[in-house]
C-alpha cells in the first residue's frame, strides 16, 4: 500500500488522463485536441486520441513506467457486431483512483472485466501491474481485487466457507479470513448461508472477498450498491481512499464518485467522451454524461 | 494443483450437500427408469445383453442430469470469475469437477445397482459384483471426463440444457457399448470368469484418450 502523493506532486500535462491532466471533453478531432481543451463532444462522437498527449509528456513527469499500475492504449472490445469499447486510452499511477462514469451500456463493466483479465481485449494494448494482457494475465492473477455486480460468492455456503475457499485459492493464511470478517462486521453472522443474508451484508462479504488476498489494484463496480451509510463508512478502510490502494471505480454517482477520484474517465457508448484530472471537474460536468 | 483441487472439491461437495440438486435427481431418475422398464418389458427378470443394456443406458441418462448441473452454480453465482481471478492452475478446475462427477456417479450406483438387481435382474448379483465394480469404475471415469468437458462447453451457451445432452450422448456411445459388452457375461445365468478383457481395454483406452483431450482443451474453454 503506497500513500497517496500530495496534490502538489501531480504532473502537469494531459498524458492519457493521468493525474495532473486537466479534464477534456474528447472530440475525436485528432491529436491536436489535447488535454486542457474543454471542447464539448458532439453527440455520438468522441475518441481517446483527442485527449492524449505525446508519449514524451509522461517522461517529463520524471515518473518511470513502473509507477504506472494501469496503461491502456486504444482499447477496443466487441460483443458480436456491437462495439462495447472503442479507442479507450487511460493510465493511472500507483495509489491513485480512476473513476469511470457513464450511462448504462457505456462499457464501464466491460472495461473493468478486461482490466481484471476476465475478458480479452480485441484491439489496443492493456498493461496492468506491469503485465501485458491477455498474454501475461497469469502474472496479475491474485494481485487484483474485483468487486463487481456479482458478489462472486456461493449463496448456499456461509460467509466463512466462501472466504475460506477463496483464501485457499489465493494461498492466503486462514487467519486472514477472521481478520476481514471482523473488518466488515460480519463475524457474528459468518456461519449463516449467504442466501439468508441481506444484500448489504452480502456486499460486505464480497468486499471482504475482494481484499482478502491483499491485492495491489482494486477494481470496483458500483461498490456502494446496496450499502447503507454506516456500511460505506465501515468499508472505507478496505476499499475506500483510506486503503491507499490503486483503484478503478465505476460509478453512477457524480458527486460521490468525483469526491473519490484523482482521474476521471467518461464513457458513452463505449467511447471516451471525458478524460482528465478530477480537480478540474465539477458535478455538473459529470452529470452531462448522463444526458 | 495440490492446494487447489481439494479446495474446489470440498466446495463442490458442500454446495451439493446444501442444495441436493444433482445426486438425488440422478438417483430418482434411475429408480423411475428401472420401474418403467420393469413394466414396459412386462418381466421381472432379465439377464445377459438385455440386463447389461438396461443398466448402462439408465446409468448414462441419469449421469446426464449431473453433467447438466455440473457448472451451473459456478456460472450463475460467479464461481468462474472467482476462480479465474486466483493465481491457480486452471486444470485444477477440470480435475476437481471430474472427481466431483465421479463421486456423484458412485453414489448414484450405490442406489441404482441394488435397485436394478431387485427389480430387473434374474441371476444373483453376488457373484458378478467384483467384476461389475471394475467395469463400472472404468465406465464412470469415462463419463466423468467426457461429462466435465461437455458441461464446460455447454454451460456458457444459452441452450445449455439442450446442448449438454446433445454433445454428451454421442460421446458416451462407446462407453455404453464397452460397458454393456463387458457387463453382459457377468449378468448371464451360470456365468464364470470375469468381464471380457478386450472391452475393459477398450474402455480404458477411451478414458485415456478423452482424459488427454479434455486436459488439453479445458483451459481454452474457460477463456471468454
Amino acid at each position: 500500500m503506497s500513500p497517496r502523493a500530495p496534490e502538489g506532486a501531480r504532473a502537469p500535462g494531459g498524458a492519457r488522463g493521468e493525474e495532473g491532466a486537466s479534464a477534456s471533453w474528447c472530440t475525436g478531432a485528432g491529436e491536436g485536441a489535447g488535454a486542457g481543451e474543454r471542447a464539448r463532444a458532439p453527440e455520438g462522437t468522441g475518441a481517446g486520441e483527442g485527449a492524449r498527449t505525446p508519449e514524451g509528456a509522461r517522461a517529463s513527469d520524471g515518473a518511470s513506467a513502473r509507477e504506472y499500475v494501469l496503461e491502456v492504449e486504444g482499447l477496443t472490445r466487441h460483443y458480436g457486431e456491437r462495439e462495447a469499447l472503442s479507442g479507450v486510452s487511460v493510465s493511472l499511477r500507483e495509489g491513485r483512483t480512476l473513476v469511470v462514469f457513464g450511462p448504462n451500456g457505456a462499457g464501464k463493466t466491460t472495461l473493468l472485466r478486461i482490466l481484471a483479465g476476465l475478458l480479452r481485449p480485441h484491439g489496443g494494448s492493456v498493461r496492468v501491474l506491469g503485465a501485458s494482457l491477455p498474454q501475461e494475465a497469469f502474472a496479475v492473477r491474485g494481485r487484483i481485487g474485483l468487486l463487481g455486480h456479482d458478489p462472486l460468492l456461493y449463496r448456499d455456503l456461509t460467509a466463512r466457507e466462501n472466504l475460506h475457499f477463496h483464501a485457499r485459492l489465493h494461498g492466503t493464511p486462514e487467519t486472514r479470513v477472521q481478520e476481514v470478517l471482523e473488518a466488515v462486521a460480519m463475524s457474528r453472522r459468518c456461519n449463516e448461508p449467504l442466501r439468508t443474508l441481506s444484500r448489504g451484508m452480502v456486499q460486505r462479504v464480497a468486499a471482504a472477498r475482494a481484499v482478502l488476498h491483499e491485492p495491489r489494484l482494486l477494481l470496483l463496480d458500483e461498490p456502494h450498491a446496496n450499502l447503507d451509510p454506516a456500511a460505506i463508512e465501515l468499508l472505507a478502510p478496505l476499499i475506500g481512499a483510506e486503503s491507499g490502494l490503486t483503484r478503478v471505480i465505476c460509478s453512477h454517482d457524480p458527486a460521490g464518485g468525483l469526491a473519490q477520484a484523482d482521474v476521471v474517465l467518461g464513457l458513452r457508448e463505449g467511447r471516451m467522451v471525458l478524460l482528465g484530472a478530477a480537480d478540474g471537474l465539477d458535478v455538473v460536468a459529470i452529470s452531462e454524461l448522463y444526458r | 494443483m495440490r492446494r487447489t483441487v481439494p479446495a474446489l472439491l470440498r466446495k463442490e461437495l458442500l454446495v451439493e450437500l446444501r442444495t441436493l440438486e444433482s445426486v438425488p435427481g440422478m438417483s430418482l431418475f434411475s429408480l423411475s427408469t428401472f420401474v418403467v422398464f420393469h413394466f414396459a418389458l412386462n418381466r421381472s427378470s432379465t439377464e445377459g445383453d438385455l440386463a447389461a443394456g438396461i443398466l448402462w443406458v439408465t446409468l448414462l441418462f441419469a449421469a446426464i442430469i449431473g453433467v447438466n448441473r455440473l457448472f451451473v452454480v459456478d456460472e450463475d453465482q460467479g464461481g468462474f470469475d472467482g476462480f479465474l481471478l486466483a493465481p491457480v492452475d486452471r486444470s485444477a478446475l477440470f480435475v476437481a469437477k471430474t472427481l466431483t462427477l465421479l463421486a456423484y456417479l458412485v453414489v448414484l450406483e450405490l442406489v441404482a445397482v441394488p435397485a436394478f438387481a431387485l427389480l430387473l435382474l434374474g441371476p444373483s448379483l453376488g457373484h458378478a459384483l467384483p467384476g461389475l465394480l471394475g467395469v463400472l469404475a472404468l465406465g464412470d471415469l469415462g463419463v466423468a471426463v467426457i461429462g466435465t468437458l461437455v458441461a464446460a462447453l455447454a454451460v456458457r451457451t444459452r441452450a445449455r440444457d439442450l446442448l449438454g445432452p446433445l454433445l454428451a450422448l454421442p460421446l458416451f456411445v462407446p462407453i455404453v457399448i464397452g460397458g454393456a459388452r463387458a457387463t453382459s457375461p457377468l449378468l448371464s445365468s451360470g456365468h464364470s470368469g470375469g468381464p471380457a478383457a478386450r472391452w475393459l481395454l477398450t474402455l480404458g483406452l477411451y478414458d485415456l484418450l478423452f482424459g488427454l483431450i479434455a486436459f488439453a482443451l479445458f483451459d481454452f474453454l474457460l477463456e471468454d
